[in-house]
């Protein structure tokens, strides 16, 4: 187990000085650093002392080093728009981010699992059909643009939530509810076809002859076996999900790290940007080393 | 079970040819037709139409739709400066599918070829491959595009360099995943002892084999990649105007939201049945296919209810 920890952890380090060559060479070879780092409104006198301060006539290999040590030491310089530290920023609006993937996931988890395993148990019948129609559905939909329809729908039209902001759990239903649902759509088609696999095998047989009833044949003898491919793909999705939490953060006008880093990004203020993608692979590290080892505790065959 | 006999009864007769097959599959039909639709307009809407699409009539501004005295144009109203939406989404196919389309020629031939070689290749240079991709895939593709349209101009090139390189993974993994089976067979190991070389082996034997699936991820890959473009024009930085693709025209239509809710409907209402209709079309071709799934296309009555 701990060699294997190890081996994960130096694959993600490998992807991280990778990332971190590609933004320092993207941001210092492709044009003038000051004209990246600054508004575009910003005065010649003070491209100049940007310029002076960060070091920017230094040899180029001597620039890589400070960023590199500086990025060690969490210090990811300024916020140009705020004023402070980049990195408390990031970390100010992390949580949020956060909170919101947890709630979705564990959601399209539970719904996925439930709605999946009903519908392998009843393979061609008509719940069947209406929830592939629903999970294809789901998967074809822009989040951008249901997000748009549901705050006009729901917040506008009928005005049973707010239409954007944090503050009371209200504010909260929407975002979830948009997040949640291209990855139940691709979860949904996963545990479906997992079950059906489960629901042929052997020990499911033994379980019916031994006369144990067909809900606990499903949800306890087929389901721990059926969770290994849902929880890869669960992986991938959460990863997937910060992508739309950029999306769905912006649109709700939530103060998670999404929404930071594309207003970041049009107000071009470099710093947070790479303090926030930087905190986002280290979290989606952290978490593919935790799918990693539930994989071995719910399949005891598997060992690293 | 009549399934193990079915193919052998298909053998006898004439193989039937894809229309027919794709006749068997009513929804895939539909797909087909819509995405055939799709597609013309993606060729020819911007010399039809745009002239009209960006004729500004302040008269017509937020002109609501279904109103039939204002021509067929205004059929699905008009935006916030009098455009008829209709023409806009005629002539924004062109944008949305080429920019899509050249994203998965591109992660299709790169990834591919990769995949080839590290299914083919000695252990080293395979392993150098599979982290390369391992680094692409441990990131969230959005944040990639991010950074790159942050740093490089979002221009349409730059859009299709972005979701191409985030695409190249998922034909890497499968193509190597399917040479590693391919290579051991009989056909393979026949042209080495006839003296192949590695080269004519890999693109001239193996790679047929490869295609219809990495054809069946095109298919499904076209319809992410045009969720991820539209996306990145909804927030700003990807297409800019006044150049125009659905993803744009849905976040034009945002700030007029409460009195015009058709600006960003109708545009999205077109990703979404595009999407549809490529994941459609994909499980069709996946059927297809797989020969031992093709005989629930093929079969008569008798054997359809198997």
């Amino acid at each position: 187990m701990g060699s294997f920890v190890l081996k994960r952890s130096l694959y993600s380090i490998i992807s991280l000085v990778g990332l971190l060559v590609l933004v320092f060479f993207l941001s210092r070879l492709t044009g003038d650093p000051a004209a990246l780092y600054l508004p575009v409104d910003a005065p010649a006198s003070v491209r100049e002392a940007f310029r002076e301060a960060r070091g920017l006539n230094d040899p180029l290999i001597v620039q890589f080093g400070d960023f590199v040590w500086n990025l060690l030491h969490f210090d990811f310089g300024e916020s140009l728009r705020r004023q402070r530290p980049a990195f408390d920023v990031v970390l100010e609006a992390f949580p949020w981010t956060l909170c919101l993937a947890a709630i979705t996931m564990s959601l399209v988890l539970l719904g996925a699992v439930v709605l999946g395993s009903l519908a392998a148990m009843n393979v061609g019948k008509s719940f069947d059909r209406i929830s592939s129609v629903i999970s294809l559905a789901a998967a074809s939909a822009p989040d951008f643009w249901v997000a748009l329809m549901a705050i006009f729908l729901f917040a506008v039209a009928l005005g049973w939530v707010p239409t954007s902001g944090t503050g009371t759990p209200w504010h909260w239903i929407l975002p979830v509810a948009v997040l949640f649902i291209r990855p139940f759509g691709l979860i949904l088609q996963v545990v479906r076809g997992s079950m059906i696999t489960a629901l042929s095998s052997a020990y499911v047989k033994t379980a019916r002859a031994k006369g144990v009833r067909q809900r606990a044949i499903t949800f306890v003898h087929a389901l721990r076996n059926a969770m290994l491919p849902v929880i890869t793909v669960a992986g991938d999705q959460a990863a997937g999900l910060l992508n739309g939490a950029v999306v769905v953060e912006s649109v709700f006008g939530f103060p998670g790290i999404g929404k930071l880093m594309i207003d970041s990004i049009l107000q071009r203020d470099f710093a947070v940007v790479l303090a926030a993608i930087m905190i986002t692979s280290l979290a989606i590290f952290i978490m593919n080393l935790l799918i990693d080892l539930a994989y071995a505790l719910l399949d005891p065959r598997i060992r690293y | 079970m009549a399934d193990t006999q079915t193919p052998t009864l298909a053998e006898t007769h004439s193989p039937p040819g894809w229309l027919r097959l794709l006749w068997a599959d009513k929804y895939a039909t539909v797909a087909a037709v819509f995405l055939l639709f799709v597609v013309a307009m993606a060729i020819f809407g911007p010399s039809l139409f745009a002239d009209l699409s960006s004729k500004v009539n302040f008269r017509g501004r937020n002109l609501a739709p279904f109103q039939f005295e204002h021509g067929w144009l205004m059929i699905l109203g008009a935006d916030s400066l009098g455009r008829p939406i209709l023409a806009r989404i005629l002539v924004a196919a062109q944008n949305t599918m080429t920019i899509a389309f050249f994203a998965v020629l591109a992660a299709g031939i790169v990834g591919g070829s990769l995949g080839l070689i590290a299914g083919y290749s000695r252990k080293l240079v395979s392993d150098v491959i599979m982290r390369l991709a391992d680094v692409i895939m441990s990131f969230p593709s959005l944040l990639l595009a991010v950074i790159v349209l942050y740093m490089l101009k979002p221009a349409l090139g730059n859009l299709v360099l972005v979701l191409a390189i985030t695409r190249i993974p998922v034909y890497l993994r499968t193509t190597r995943a399917e040479v590693l089976e391919i290579r051991e067979r009989m056909f393979v190991q026949a042209a080495k002892v006839m003296g192949a070389s590695t080269w004519r082996i890999t693109f001239l034997h193996i790679l047929p084999m490869v295609l219809p699936t990495l054809l069946t991820i095109a298919t499904l890959d076209f319809a992410f990649v045009m969720l991820a473009e539209s996306s990145l024009s909804f927030l700003g930085i990807g297409i800019q105007p006044p150049e125009v693709t659905w993803g744009l025209m849905v976040a034009q239509g945002r700030p007029y939201m409460a009195q015009a809710w058709w600006l960003s409907f109708w545009p999205g209402l077109m990703i979404v049945l595009t999407t549809m209709s490529l994941n459609l079309l994909s499980n069709w071709l996946r059927t297809v296919l797989d020969p031992a799934q093709r005989w629930r296309l093929e079969g008569s009555k008798e054997t359809a209810n198997v």
